[in-house]
């Protein structure tokens, strides 16, 4: 531990631009016996819009919490720009949250709400006047600045609550769910908004969310925590493509996990068989709906193709694509996605490249 | 939407209760107060406003209103000054404690007015508690004579009495405060002190409003501290009114009296409603 924070603040100072903006150290949270966090590590680099996404009860609010400082960790260490962070109360934190429900100040008006962190840190007058307006005129809200929040809608309680946050131009931004209570089609508004946002500012934003769809669209990389503990970090298209869990594959999007065999090089699942370069022993695969065809039976297996016959026991419209249940032989099920609506009544012939088929850990049962 | 016959069972008895001792009562003390009482202790029913210029020329009634707005003032001042921290602490910093130190604030209530009152006169009496221990420990030679029958004896006793008045309202206003808008608050950089006075003590202002609300009304229509406690300098506005309905015979005079306590104490209400309304946001 010791030696770890020491060399951290040896090279802080020469290397500051290439190290991470937030380093989050072994950190674990227990409140009295139930452990929230375990030894979770994790970086954050200068600009980056990283999600932490997970359940409820995955702990991805207490660990914004811990990097805002309303809770102390029970173990580990949180630097930020090479300073020891986790051991400074919130206030000198040059952090800045954008909450849940907002926690707009519900005694002052919008534009009081907005300069409170400037007159706090008792900025000139004439500075506080001109960012405060800039920061009201970023968001859209200058019509309204003598407004109280409870006379404004959530959309723009929202953004007041973004505002009030980047006035004070935070090195790093901390958003716990904040879209959650926005309806569905605002919620896709404000993503686009507050990446795009994110983008001209180029605060670091660690953005937390249960929600998976939106964690693809805003994210330059996810966190997938699961139960206190770090599933897997990467850019949304390397989870979802190359998911290195059972878990991460069936939460991000839709997923047939199929469990096998492996044996001198070749795939068992049941009646299915490939060659993979894979060790001896039990494997588990994901295999993505959408790389599953359906094709005409006539046609030949095209080189290496996994094919495999089965029957349509449900199907569900999703705009864009149809989502097929196919039952093949020996009870196994595939989730197959198709663009044109097959006929349901005749026998299906289903085909995939084993290279779809990705190799993921089985997650672990901590329950 | 409900039936004639419930809705006169439940509104009638409380309205036939304000009327015979409300409205009638407030009636009566209204004519009262512009008749006059003859030599022979007769009522006189000529109406005329005798009783409200003795009020304004003999200075002992206007005095005695003074001070008893001053010795209430006090008490107001006293009961916020141990209630708002009380009510402060139990609020953010008494954890799971916090259950047992509201009942420990409640429990004298359930005690009479008159045995605290009695209480703190076997404290501050000559033979008191409090003169025995100073004596014993020589800080002072003799019995020190200002402890009781005196208006600090009335403020003292009526803040004990009133401080839990006081600290309920603000307990349940600082209650009332979201705990995230004091994150948010220590989130945006101000310290502790800084949010209280941003944050904290403004939302809590209906809550301090109510509470000295009660402190100063309660205490200006106090008559038994200031009859058990108060002597001769201690005497307060109901004192006088009680001696001009029952010794003096003069109801004419104490209705008049009343008359303008009543008016005082609803102008003050009122001004305490509104000030409540303005401070509140929910």
């Amino acid at each position: 531990m010791s030696s770890l924070a020491s060399s951290s603040e040896v090279t802080s100072v020469g290397a500051a631009a290439a190290s991470p903006l937030l380093r989050i150290r072994n950190v674990a949270k227990s409140f009295g016996r139930s452990a929230v966090l375990r030894d979770i590590s994790l970086d954050v680099a200068e600009g980056e819009f990283l999600t932490i996404l997970g359940e409820s009860g995955s702990g991805k609010t207490t660990l914004l919490r811990i990097i805002a400082g309303f809770e102390r960790a029970t173990a580990g260490e949180v630097w930020m720009a090479g300073e020891r962070l986790d051991s400074l109360p919130p206030y000198m934190r040059r952090v800045n949250t954008v909450f849940q429900n907002y926690a707009l100040f519900p005694h002052l008006t919008v534009e009081q709400n907005v300069s409170y962190g400037l007159r706090v840190a008792r900025r000139p007058e004439s500075e506080i006047l001109s960012r405060v307006e800039q920061a009201l005129a970023r968001v859209r809200m200058t019509a309204h600045a003598k407004a109280k929040p409870s006379k404004i809608s959530g959309g723009q309680q929202q953004r007041i609550a973004l505002a009030r946050a980047l006035v004070n131009r935070p090195q790093l931004l901390l958003l716990d769910e904040p879209l959650s209570a926005l309806d569905a089609n605002l919620r896709r508004q404000m993503q686009v908004e507050l990446k795009s946002l994110q983008r001209e500012v180029g605060i670091s934003f660690v953005f937390v969310t249960h929600d998976q769809e939106e964690a693809m669209v805003m994210s330059d990389r996810i966190a997938l925590l699961r139960m206190g503990e770090l599933e897997q970090v990467a850019t949304p298209q390397e989870v979802y493509r190359r998911p290195a869990t059972a878990y991460t594959a069936q939460f991000i999007g839709h997923t047939n996990l199929l469990r096998g065999e492996v044996r001198g090089g070749i795939v068992l699942c049941g009646t299915l068989s490939w060659k993979a370069h894979l060790p001896d022993g039990p494997a588990l695969f994901s295999l993505r709906p959408e790389n599953i065809r359906i094709i005409a039976s006539a046609t030949p297996a095209t080189d290496g193709s996994v094919r495999v016959r089965g029957q349509v026991r449900h199907q569900a419209f999703h705009g864009a694509t149809e989502l097929l249940q196919v039952e093949c032989a020996d009870g196994l099920v595939f989730s197959v996605r198709t663009a044109t609506r097959p006929d349901t009544q005749s026998a299906l012939e289903l085909d995939f490249q084993p290279a779809d088929a990705i190799l993921v850990r089985e997650s672990a049962d901590r329950s | 939407m409900f039936s004639r016959a419930y809705r006169a069972v439940v509104t009638v008895p409380p309205l036939m209760w304000v009327t015979v001792f409300l409205l009638v009562p407030y009636l009566l003390m209204f004519c009262y107060s512009f008749w006059s009482v003859s030599a022979s202790q007769a009522i006189i029913h000529s109406w005329n406003f005798e009783n409200y210029r003795q009020l304004l020329t003999i200075d002992v009634y206007w005095r005695t209103l003074l001070r008893s707005m001053w010795i209430a003032a006090r008490v107001m001042l006293f009961s916020l000054l141990l209630g708002y921290p009380l009510a402060y602490f139990l609020s953010f910093h008494a954890g799971a404690r916090k259950d047992l130190f509201y009942q420990l604030v409640i429990i004298p209530l359930w005690v009479s007015y008159l045995v605290r009152a009695y209480a703190w006169k076997t404290i501050l009496g000559s033979d008191g508690v409090l003169n025995t221990l100073l004596q014993y420990v020589h800080a002072t030679k003799h019995p020190l004579d200002f402890l009781l029958y005196s208006p600090f004896a009335v403020v003292l006793t009526l803040t004990h009495i009133y401080t839990p008045f006081t600290f309920l309202p603000i307990y349940a206003s600082l209650e009332h405060i979201p705990r995230n808008l004091i994150e948010a608050s220590h989130d945006l950089g101000a310290s502790p002190l800084q949010t209280f006075w941003r944050v904290i003590f403004p939302l809590s202002i209906p809550g301090v409003v109510a509470g000295a609300t009660f402190a100063f009304v309660l205490s200006l229509g106090d008559f038994l501290a200031p009859l058990l406690l108060g002597g001769p300098s201690g005497i307060m506005i109901s004192n006088i009114v009680v001696s001009l309905f029952g010794a003096a015979y003069d109801w004419p005079l104490g209705a008049a009296i009343s008359l303008c306590m009543l008016v005082l104490v609803v102008s003050l209400l009122f001004v305490s409603e509104r000030l409540e309304k303005k401070w509140s946001f929910s």
